[in-house]
């Protein structure tokens, strides 16, 4: 019988079916960072038990790291506090940690894949929601809770039903200036962000199949945001050319073995799935978010709705939307003034997404009165863009080339809105208060839609500069 | 705490009205108060930036202080995979939510830390929030083993799945115990993957 990638990573990592009815699953891959693990080492601590496959396990700093001065001690003395927990703690139970020394520092979801961690066919697990970005080399990788941190260290293993799977289909070709962050903000629009509770997504199609794995990873770290926990594309010869040679990815002599079990891995012709959605790739315009969840969003070319067009239980969070926005119902998205310009996180920190958004930087100068950032996902990211010159580009456009972490994504270090400001941002959560500041305001959109607009100083249609 | 502490088959209290689809973890608690290497404070600041911006948030209302079953719209606990949310709600004293829908790591989440999360109907769910914020006193029960919430007279269907009503009612969602017990078959399973042993 024909089987989905889910099915065979689901078995190949089944220890047993628990009393509750739940599955026993090993995971293959435990990421770890500064914020959701010291209560996790502390249970471990209490209940006297060790890591259970240190070997399995990797750790980095990434939400609380200040992006311009990174000497220690930290000038914030609570993020200071957690990055020490995070050393001593892995220190204390043996696990490698990418610090600031390891030159291999980044956000984790940058990271994983970049040293080729991140591998098809593996389980992935780590205390971050955004975790269902791995799914982009084909694994079945999905965010967890800190007590569930804890089970994964002291036992490698989780409590987890089996999902059930929406094949989601992007069938066609993009236009230019339509990128993968658009696709899935697209997706979301579609589907909804709670359409996707109960299910992992596996993304199809052309659209897709043709994504280089940096455009993968971007749709596929935004799943959650659909209200899938997990979502993969199937491993393909893009996935084998991205690993090979990568620091964690099997050496020379395994290689190929390697790539050959990948391959087996995948969803097998007329495998069935238990819904399956379709988007016309064609069809999709540069996408930018207009409310407070990443599914309220139009294309650059069209009006805010009005919340009479929504179905009568969604209009209360319409109006609400608006009212947080300062927007009003049919006014037009392009033309919306911004403050703050910000490309980086775990969506879109990667050189494809820099090198972008730098050639929208070259066409202007960053507009008066707007703060714009630009943050790399990872240390690594950082020396690529060096060597090909972008951070001077930006520099010269009056952008800020800053160190890599999450940055202005949460606002969990100094990197934060203010007020009541408008931010145009390639990061993935548009909710209220995300960026730092309980009032402050967020436009979603691509790393070059978010230079677009920094250089105008408004919401701009980016395909209007690279003309 | 002896084991029979960690059945949930039912949570009773006052009642929390919390109306709205889609309140995000960001909402519940905002990301600079998760710099603590403790939970232990997360209680003080649930719902912190909406509290001040509403003063007649629930959260703000005298009446509802010392409640113990939350009852949300759809999508509640969207987002974040943070714990600090559901710690935040359980340590302000919420023992139980009602919702049309939930954020899934939310949901697993509230189920690590023993806190049952179930399903009813829009309608039930308006009726449920009315009823509270009419009698804001009254008793409220979630029967996690009979899937149901009783109010009064009144008895609304509320489910969960059987997996994690099996760990509620069984009283083994405090997991790590459970996983353990699998043994050596945690590594023999490990030792089947190629990419455990190099290919």
């Amino acid at each position: 019988m024909a089987r989905t990638l889910l099915d065979k990573v689901w078995e190949a990592h089944t220890v047993r079916t628990l009393p509750s009815g739940q599955t026993q699953l090993l995971v293959g891959l435990h990421l770890i960072h500064e914020v959701t693990t010291p209560q996790a080492f502390q249970m471990l601590k209490e209940l006297k038990l060790k890591v259970r496959m240190p070997e399995r396990t990797f750790g980095t700093l990434d939400h609380i790291i200040p992006t311009t001065d990174q000497a220690r001690p930290y000038a914030d003395p609570l993020a200071e506090e957690m990055a020490v927990h995070m050393i001593r703690n892995t220190k204390e139970f043996g696990l490698p940690l990418f610090d600031m020394a390891s030159g291999r520092q980044g956000i984790v979801h940058v990271i994983g894949p970049e040293l080729g961690l991140s591998q098809p066919g593996m389980t992935i697990a780590c205390g971050d929601s955004h975790t269902s970005t791995h799914g982009a080399v084909g694994a079945i990788a999905f965010g967890i809770g800190t007590t569930q941190v804890r089970d994964v260290l002291a036992t490698q293993c989780l409590a987890m039903a089996k999902p059930k799977l929406r094949q989601v289909r992007v069938d066609g070709a993009l236009a230019n200036g339509v990128y993968a962050k658009d696709v899935i903000l697209a997706i979301i629009g579609a589907l909804g962000v709670k359409g996707g509770v109960g299910y992992a997504y596996e993304y199809a199609g052309p659209v897709i199949e043709s994504m280089t794995m940096e455009e993968r990873l971007t749709v596929c770290n935004m799943s959650i945001e659909g209200g899938a926990r997990c979502g993969y594309v199937n491993p393909d010869a893009t996935t084998i050319d991205y690993l090979r040679g990568r620091p964690y990815a099997p050496a020379a002599g395994a290689f190929d073995r390697a790539a050959a079990w990948w391959k087996t891995m995948a969803t097998d012709p007329g495998a069935s799935f238990d819904d399956v959605a379709r988007l016309d790739g064609a069809a999709i315009e540069p996408v930018v978010t207009w409310g407070i969840n990443p599914g309220m969003s139009v294309g650059v070319s069209q009006r805010i709705p009005a919340p009479d067009s929504a179905p009568e239980a969604e209009r209360p969070t319409f109006r609400e939307a608006l009212a947080h926005m300062g927007f009003e119902a049919g006014q037009p998205i392009k033309g919306a003034k911004i403050d703050v310009a910000f490309v980086g996180s775990c969506t879109n920190g990667r050189l494809s997404d820099l090198r972008a958004a730098a050639e929208v930087a070259k066409k202007g100068k960053v507009a008066k009165g707007v703060r714009a950032l630009i943050v790399p996902g990872s240390q690594q990211v950082a020396k690529a863009a060096e060597a090909e010159g972008l951070h001077e580009i930006f520099q010269a456009a009056g952008f800020q080339w800053r160190k890599a972490g999450c940055s202005m994504c949460l606002g969990m270090n100094p990197d934060q809105l203010v007020g009541r400001e408008m931010s145009a941002s390639s990061s993935n959560r548009n909710f209220i208060g995300r960026q730092g500041s309980p009032t402050g305001r967020t436009l979603l959109m691509s790393p070059a839609m978010v230079a677009a607009a920094a250089i105008t100083g408004v919401v701009t249609d980016v395909r209007e500069i690279l003309r | 705490m002896s084991t029979t502490d960690f059945k949930r088959r039912q949570v009773s209290g006052r009642g929390i009205p919390l109306p709205g689809n889609d309140i995000d973890t960001d909402r519940i608690i905002p990301a600079r108060f998760l710099k603590e290497v403790t939970f232990e404070s997360m209680g003080e600041h649930a719902f912190e930036d909406a509290k001040k911006q509403n003063p007649e948030h629930p959260f703000n209302q005298k009446v509802y202080q010392g409640a113990s079953v939350l009852v949300v719209g759809q999508n509640f606990g969207c987002g974040s995979s943070r714990e600090h949310a559901p710690q935040a709600l359980m340590r302000w004293g919420i023992g139980a939510i009602v919702g049309g829908s939930f954020g899934e790591i939310f949901f697993g989440n509230c189920v690590m830390l023993g806190i049952p999360c179930l399903v009813a109907t829009q309608a039930d769910l308006e009726w449920l929030q009315k009823a509270i914020s009419r009698e804001p006193h009254a008793l409220v029960t979630v029967d996690v083993e009979k899937q149901e919430v009783r109010v009064g007279d009144r008895v609304i269907k509320a489910t969960v799945p059987d997996g994690p009503r099996n760990q509620l009612v069984g009283g083994t969602w405090d997991s790590t115990a459970v996983l353990l017990e699998a043994g050596a078959a945690i590594e023999a399973t490990a030792r089947k993957l190629p990419y455990v042993t190099g290919y």
